[in-house]
């Protein structure tokens, strides 16, 4: 990147930023004439008189890289050069005002290329044909002998940049435009180099901890242990002559002090003695729940799938198969543990909320300030900032609320920032979840029944009961109702059983613990029936060209069936999610003593088309990396109610030397399939790991973490 | 009263001496590059120089680095030129970017030590925490800043 590009980037940013504290929600309307102003042609696009673009971007940066891919497709359509290109976050409280111009603005499921990819081509497209028409207005010619390309529309040796026709452009209606087809694109699919790197080198990138404002105070929280639990008394005696102490916060849930300083606010809620009403949840355990998840898997539970095999039909079948087999997997819950610890900003006044926080879901954000403050939505801004990791857990804006109900307390600016523990322990979890597979096969070892049954804490009856009634919560089936294999009666059924914790959306959700158990499962089935487990799948997926292709290449590019060293063998899974193939082969190095550790993975990926393939390899990469902390290290316990874990230090993380040679390669169907890239990378991870552990020590892993397992070997 | 120099500016700070230096830095001096991880010197998201040594700054008491030189992310150099920032803009390392003040300070301080580490002496020296996953990247960026500062 020049360095002209990076000062744009630094201004667009960082200013963005302030632009958006001094005039909040400003809206900029249509300015008419040529006034030497920047030019709003549609609400995603503003061209500048230097011809510079900027292209306001609806989804959250967390790491994932829409700040650079999104603008790459609007690019792509209005015909600029990528270094014209400025990017800036679009603002959500206009998104509510204006019946939703962004379309949703929450990042998740990932969705941002997926499903923001049309309303994105269309405003380039659209734009171009004004920019088109308003030359072709001023040279009296006809607009179909104009080319728009490179920042300029040209016609018959003359042309004008972007800037000079911006601003009639902007009044011009153009009715239906025509979209780009694939193969003319010029930027999608080229590598391109993440805008907002050059700031996250050197200390400038604003995450929501790094907001400063005039008279702002810090407040550090302290939740009941056991979630759930309120707040029955506390004595502030013992911290009112604390340096920097302000005042003590109930939030009944939880207590927060507010200080001058965030070392001064969280060393007095450290030393507040606080007496909890702990609550229904006082008194359980893990070790129980698991134990009672394992036992309901006799239980028979719901159909998770309109077209399935009957139970009789199930039933029937595996009486009359040659051989059965069964085997119960297990996944306990999970922490997030975004790098950056939840945080938020706030100044509530008397007719406005402003909320700076690096969040998924700044509606959410703008609607949880409102509800909370009895302020219309007019009147909150929220200013979203880079996301110190978000994996899901930013899509939850409860540490917004909280932050609103201290800032109506203090009534200045404040920053509330969890401490690493509170974090830890505070939750939303991945759920923990028990699934248990039956398999029958005929004499020729051919598999001709699989049934599943799925006892899973539900994400979405603790946001809205009436949605599992059912007893279905389609994000716990991922993966396990819609099973791709050939296989003549397949069934899958499910139980929702909840604890007092709290759960939520982790990277790749219900598909991180089912692809772990699926795709073990059948590595069982493929030792079973004595066939290469490549094989195995490819002859169950004779209808499924595109699992079939991505198979073919994996096996090639991994060098599959090369000889290894002693201790070291090769693991194979395959999972489809998010409207993405991800299969992957791990390299997995077992010591005599059982110490595990993954060489390499080799992934090919199938997202349709790409539209940064260097920010997609990274995607892949980092739900490599995600997916094996939780294999290796990943478990929230529970005793006493309380969650055990409380920093990284019994909350272990991957780190370099745990980290394998990564290998990305893309075999893509192209046509009409654009499948996201956020989450695809994770699930297959843990169940080739722990095939290819099962291939050197003869041992088959079917809970996580491996930190459970004796991996011994003789 | 306490004399705290950082990227060579001497600040006097009337602040409480046990105060970790990372909140000194970062809300007493609002430079904010350097991050809040975990405050246990687990992650080193915190880590910045002292006296030319990395150091995990939520560790380290105000009161202990009194007259010694500092530096943060904001001081490694004044434009970005340092060769591990320059590597880590070439390979694209940062997603999030949350942990790379850190990653960059700890790299930094490694090659100034060690200017041509293998792929093992890099495991070895950084155990610095990325969420996103971005070793790999760091890896090969580490050999390229070693590059980079040969070539300079």
């Amino acid at each position: 990147m020049n360095r002209r590009n990076f000062i744009r980037v630094a201004t667009s940013s960082a200013g963005g930023l302030m632009l958006a504290f001094h005039l909040p929600g400003c809206s900029k309307t249509k300015l008419p004439g040529n006034t030497g102003l920047p030019t709003e042609i549609n609400a995603w696009l503003v061209i500048d008189p230097d011809n510079s673009v900027t292209v306001r971007v609806a989804k959250s940066e967390m790491g994932e890289g829409i700040f650079t891919s999104l603008p790459m497709i609007v690019a792509e359509e209005l015909g600029v050069e990528w270094d014209q290109v400025k990017t800036e976050y679009a603002d959500a409280n206009r998104n509510l005002k204006e019946d939703s111009v962004y379309g949703s603005m929450s990042t998740g499921g990932s969705r941002s290329v997926r499903m923001g990819r049309p309303a994105l081509q269309l405003a380039g497209a659209t734009a171009r044909e004004q920019l088109i028409k308003a030359a072709a207005t001023r040279w009296e010619t006809d607009p179909k002998y104009c080319v728009a390309s490179g920042g300029k529309v040209s016609w018959n040796g003359k042309s004008f940049d972007y800037g000079e026709l911006a601003a009639d452009a902007a009044l011009i209606d153009v009715g239906d435009v025509t979209i780009k087809e694939p193969a003319a694109y010029e930027l999608i699919g080229r590598p391109t180099l993440r805008v907002e790197v050059p700031l996250k080198v050197n200390g400038s990138a604003i995450y929501g901890m790094d907001v400063r404002l005039d008279g702002m105070v810090y407040a550090a929280i302290k939740h009941c242990p056991v979630i759930g639990g309120t707040v029955e008394s506390y004595n502030d005696g013992s911290i009112q002559d604390h340096p920097g102490f302000i005042q003590v916060i109930n939030l009944e849930t939880a207590v927060a002090v507010v200080a001058d300083h965030y070392w001064q606010a969280q060393t007095a809620v450290d030393a507040l003695e606080v007496n909890w009403n702990k609550g229904s949840g006082a008194g359980t355990s893990t070790k129980k729940w698991e134990a009672e998840f394992l036992a309901a898997l006799d239980e028979e539970g719901v159909d998770a799938s309109e077209t399935q095999a009957s139970l009789d039909e199930i039933k029937t079948e595996l009486e009359a198969s040659d051989s059965n087999l069964t085997a119960d997997y297990f996944a306990p819950y999970l922490a997030h543990t975004c790098m950056e610890p939840l945080n938020c900003t706030v100044h509530v006044q008397d007719d406005r909320v402003d909320i700076w926080t690096g969040t998924q879901n700044p509606e959410g954000a703008t609607t949880i300030g409102a509800e909370t403050s009895g302020i219309s939505t007019d009147n909150v801004y929220t200013h979203n900032c880079f996301l110190g990791g978000g994996f899901g857990r930013r899509s939850n804006t409860d540490y917004v609320g909280d932050a609103v109900r201290i800032g109506m307390q203090v009534k200045r600016p404040v920053q509330l920032i969890w401490s690493r523990k509170e974090d830890v322990r505070q939750g939303r979890f991945r759920p923990m979840s028990a699934i248990r597979f039956t398999a029958g096969f005929d004499d020729n070892k051919k598999s001709v029944v699989l049934a599943n049954h799925s006892v899973t804490h539900s994400i979405l009856s603790g946001i809205n009961r009436w949605i599992t009634l059912s007893g279905i919560d389609p994000t716990s089936v991922e993966g396990l109702a819609e099973i791709p294999y050939e296989i003549r009666r397949k069934r899958a059924t499910h139980t929702i059983k909840n604890t007092h914790l709290t759960t939520w959306f982790w990277r790749s959700v219900g598909n991180s613990q089912n692809a772990f158990a699926m795709e073990s499962f059948i590595d069982e089935m493929a030792v079973h029936a004595g066939v290469d487990p490549f094989a195995f799948r490819l002859a169950m997926l004779e209808e499924e060209p595109d699992l079939t292709r991505v198979l073919e290449v994996l096996k090639e590019k991994s060098g599959w069936g090369k000889s290894m060293a002693s201790g070291t063998a090769q693991g194979l899974a395959i999972h489809e999610s998010f409207g993405s193939i991800v299969g992957q082969v791990a390299d997995v190095h077992v010591t005599r003593t059982g110490k595990v550790n993954v060489e390499r993975v080799v992934s090919v990926v199938d997202c349709g088309h790409l539209v940064n393939p260097l920010t997609a390899g990274e995607q892949v990469e980092s739900g490599i990396m995600y997916g094996l902390t939780a294999a290796l290290f990943g478990e929230i316990r529970v005793r006493d109610g309380a969650v055990v874990e409380s920093n990284f230090h019994n909350y272990e993380i991957a780190r370099m030397i745990d980290a394998p040679q990564m290998e990305t390669h893309f075999s893509l169907a192209g046509g009409d399939k654009w499948g996201g890239m956020g989450e695809p990378g994770l699930p297959p991870l843990a169940p080739a790991v722990c095939n290819a552990i099962f291939r050197v020590t003869g041992k088959r892993v079917r809970s996580l973490p491996l930190s459970r397992h004796d991996l011994s070997w003789a | 009263m306490i004399e705290l120099k950082v990227n060579g500016t001497t600040y006097p700070l009337d602040v409480d001496p046990e105060t970790p230096l990372l909140w000194v830095i970062r809300d007493y001096l609002n430079l904010t590059g350097t991050k809040f991880g975990c405050g246990i010197a687990q992650c080193g998201a915190c880590t910045v120089h002292v006296n030319g040594y990395a150091q995990r700054s939520c560790q380290t008491k105000l009161r202990e680095v009194g007259g010694k030189e500092i530096t943060t992310i904001e001081g490694l150099s004044p434009d970005s030129s340092h060769p591990v920032q320059q590597a880590w803009i070439e390979h694209d390392v940062p997603q999030c970017g949350y942990c790379q003040s850190g990653q960059l300070m700890a790299a930094a301080a490694l090659l100034s030590d060690n200017p041509d580490p293998d792929d093992e002496q890099i495991d070895a020296a950084i155990d610095n925490i990325c969420r996103c996953g971005t070793y790999q990247r760091i890896r090969r960026a580490i050999h390229r800043a070693a590059e980079l500062a040969r070539e300079a």
